[in-house]
């Protein structure tokens, strides 16, 4: 078997063609020569498929169980199934750095190939510096990180992966992040294009969108798979936590929400265009941050185990001469960019400065909460934690000014907007949130003033997003045939917009609700035992071995009744993986609507007349709501993308003529 | 890549909001319900990135006896908390304190607020936008973009 040395080879000759990237399209840039950056685009392309053979050859390598291969000996088992196997591809460092390698040379390539109406100079510079962040990257994973090493005594049976990882969600969703992460390299190496062409207008951020856009979107629904994830393995019902591994997916994409907001303003209107490229270097910029972070293990001595001082040395090098590079162009060519068009207090551009101010300043309370207790303890000594009650006092007050503000900013007009029309417009959403937030005090609990306020946050966003779509189509003033036909002929970009939007009313709403009204219950059950939670009667009926592929485990037989009615039958289990030995547990999840009731099978305990078992029970109303609404806003993406007209091409062509 | 941190959060140990086990139970509702408030705020010290509320290890069990002990006798947060700060250090605490060393922390993100602000009023004022119409100016333009006069 050479699959391993051919992978190997294609990611040398990937490495080769990357540098190759670089040079001709720098050349191509200086002597204005189309045959060159031609020959630098193709060498684009090539990276990329030298890239994906060797990624090829890693999942070969683990699907075959390959343990000669010493990443796929230490990460795989050959007892796991099919689909773990090969998500055991990208569960390690070495893995997860090809992955990245894979996505940076694959929208290099298709950045070099749907860049075509891009001026010539602005697409040559572009396909270079992405060519850099090609050589910088895959120079790491083939001198200092490689995962197609061979072992000279290849083990009998691999050293298994963590069994949590066993889970269709984790396993996919590290390519949505990655297709995140990397997707602002795209971003970043047009920013320093613009920088170095010393053009920064509408064209510019017109082409810019729809990367970010993409970018944003997989960054989306990477990080809803990741805590949708977290939600159902492990085990106590939270789905976020604060902690660093999640705040470094969570920065990049707070900074390309932001981008994506003033990209707007430097399209239509001119403005900003210092900002806006300074926030394309920014969002890439925290994504290696957060390569950096986790790999690194600066943040936390005991996630250790799956680090080396020397890599992530390595990788804060890398962050720090790419990132800095990027900048030191940004402070020596932005004073020269113009200050776009001017805009009244009350306007669009107001309130979409408004939108960057607080998004950036939620990115400050996220950065400083991730980085301040390695601050203060190179500083003082001494060593402090920063945890979720930290970023509930900085973080959500933010946020919810944010919220507070956004239904009135796609209803404003550019350049000087009408207050009193807004809140004309608004008034119905406005009533609509108040009556919601009654409602929740009067049906729900009159104790919790702040859920209701939140329950009224989240209805105003899902009511203003609507608004706004009413008022496009002219809704209640023009014909009703002619607001239907105005609907349908509403550009796709402004329905992403409103979807988008819409989803983040949805989860709002969810994750209030869900984090103010979930009800907990725990008991140590007999075999007919029950537990109460809220308004449901849990009942453990039975409990039964089994033995599945490569764990063995109890598996409970749970009865939920609602006034004396069956509402379903759960089988929570706790499995006991016998090649590491560990535990973990698949909870019960029923399902009534968008809210859960949650079971989770907890140890054995002897020493009493009969065993019993320790049940928890959760009722998480309108949990679903909390994955659904970015699920939404991912749409929302992916609608606008669609768009045609923030397609390269017609972009490109309509500014040509203009 | 969350997954790495967590997995070495559990490291081979399940957590399962292991304050809720009855077996550590208080009899009182009232104070149960007040020291899962505190177990919130406390860091597993052992453990990654998880309060005593969430956490299976030996060490969170030990550290909410010792908070749910300290309840039933009676004591305030603030006395259970600064007995585990002097006992452990800052470093249990999942808030950090607001003292003069974590001022950075707690007021960054609103400097960054107030700069954008400021950056944001001087951007308005630096060239002002058309002027304003003048009273007459208004009446006129409503004249003419009124469809019932015209």
């Amino acid at each position: 078997m050479m699959i391993a040395e051919a992978g190997a080879f294609a990611l040398m000759l990937a490495l080769a063609l990357s540098i190759a990237q670089t040079g001709l399209s720098i050349a191509a840039r200086l002597r204005r020569s189309t045959v060159l950056a031609g020959a630098g685009e193709g060498a684009a392309l090539g990276a990329f498929l030298g890239v994906a053979v060797a990624f090829a050859a890693l999942v070969t390598a683990f699907v075959t169980s390959d343990f000669s291969v010493a990443n796929v000996a230490a990460n795989s088992h050959s007892q796991k199934p099919l689909l773990y196997r090969i998500a055991g591809a990208w569960g390690s460092h070495e893995g997860s750095m090809l992955l990245w390698c894979l996505a940076l040379t694959g929208f290099g390539a298709a950045a070099a190939g749907l860049g075509r109406s891009l001026p010539r100079g602005l697409r040559s510079v572009t396909v270079a510096t992405q060519g850099m962040l090609g050589v910088v990257f895959l120079a790491y994973t083939v001198f200092a990180s490689n995962p197609l090493m061979r072992l000279a005594e290849p083990p009998v049976e691999g050293r298994s992966l963590n069994p949590l990882l066993q889970d269709p969600a984790l396993a996919l969703h590290p390519p949505f992040l990655y297709a995140g992460y990397v997707g602002m390299s795209v971003v970043f190496s047009f920013a320093v294009a613009a920088l170095v062409e010393g053009r920064v207008d509408a064209a510019w951020a017109r082409w810019v969108r729809p990367w970010t856009l993409a970018a944003w979107s997989f960054l989306t629904l990477g990080i809803m798979l990741g805590s949708f994830w977290a939600y159902y393995e492990l085990g106590w019902g939270g789905w976020w936590f604060w902690d660093p591994v999640e705040n470094a997916s969570f920065m990049p994409w707070l900074v390309a929400a932001a981008l994506l907001h003033s990209a707007v303003v430097t399209e239509k209107r001119g403005a900003l265009p210092g900002w806006t490229v300074f926030l394309a270097l920014a969002a890439f910029t925290f994504s290696m941050l957060g390569a950096f972070l986790v790999r690194s293990g600066v943040l936390t001595s005991v996630h250790a185990f799956a680090v080396d001082p020397t890599r992530g040395v390595l990788l804060l090098m890398i962050l720090g001469v790419t990132a800095g590079a990027g900048f030191a162009l940004f402070a020596w060519r932005a004073p020269s960019l113009p200050q776009g068009g001017v805009f009244a207090p009350v306007s669009r551009e107001s309130a979409l400065v408004l939108n960057n101010i607080l998004l950036t300043a939620a990115t400050a309370t996220v950065l400083l909460g991730t980085l301040f207790p390695l601050i203060r303890e190179a500083a003082t000594g001494d060593a402090i934690s920063v945890g979720p009650p930290y970023f509930n006092l900085t973080f959500t007050p933010l946020m919810a000014a944010l919220l507070i503000l956004l239904p009135a900013g796609p209803l404003l007009a550019w350049k000087r907007g009408d207050a009193r029309g807004v809140m004309q417009r608004l008034w119905l959403a406005a009533l609509i949130a108040f009556g919601a937030g009654l409602l929740t005090i009067a049906l729900v609990s009159p104790r919790k003033a702040l859920g209701a306020a939140g329950v009224a946050l989240g209805a105003w966003l899902i009511a203003g997003a609507l608004a706004e779509i009413l008022e496009r189509v002219r809704a209640f003033r023009a014909p009703a045939s002619e607001s239907w036909r105005r609907l349908w002929g509403l550009p796709r970009g402004a329905w992403g917009m409103t979807l988008a939007h819409l989803g983040l009313g949805v989860f709002v709403l969810g994750a209030v609700f869900e984090t103010t009204w979930k009800v907990e219950a725990a008991e140590t059950l007999p075999i007919g035992g029950a537990l109460d939670a809220g308004a449901y009667h849990v009942t453990l009926d039975a409990i039964e071995a089994v033995e599945g592929a490569n764990y063995e485990a109890e598996r409970g037989a749970v009865t939920v009744t609602r006034d004396g009615e069956v509402i379903c039958r759960a089988a929570p289990e706790r499995r006991l993986y016998t090649a590491g030995g560990q535990t973990t547990s698949e909870v019960g999840l029923c399902y009534r609507g968008m809210s859960h009731v949650y079971v989770v099978l907890g140890e054995r305990r002897d020493g009493g007349p009969e065993p019993v078992w320790l049940v928890r029970a959760y009722w998480n109303p309108w949990a679903s709501l909390i994955f659904i609404g970015p699920a939404i806003m991912a749409l929302g993406g992916f609608v606008s993308l669609s768009d045609r007209r923030l397609r390269l091409g017609v972009g490109g062509r309509r500014e040509a003529r203009a | 890549m969350r997954l790495k941190l967590i997995l070495a959060a559990l490291a081979g140990v399940l957590s399962i909001a292991a304050a809720s086990d009855p077996a550590e139970r208080l009899a009182d509702p009232a104070q149960e319900a007040q020291a899962r408030e505190i177990f919130k705020d406390v860091r597993c010290l052992v453990c990654q990135n998880e309060s005593i509320d969430d956490s299976e290890a030996e060490l969170a069990k030990d550290l909410r006896r010792i908070v749910r002990e300290q309840v039933s006798a009676g004591r305030s947060e603030d006395e259970i908390k600064r007995f585990l700060t002097d006992r452990y250090g800052e470093f249990v605490l999942l808030t950090p304190s607001f003292n003069a060393w974590n001022l950075a922390l707690w007021i960054g993100p609103f400097l960054v607020l107030a700069a954008g602000v400021a950056l944001l009023m001087r951007r308005l004022g630096a060239k002002s936008p058309e002027p304003d119409l003048s009273k007459e100016e208004a009446d006129r333009l409503k004249r003419l973009s009124d469809p019932e006069q015209t």
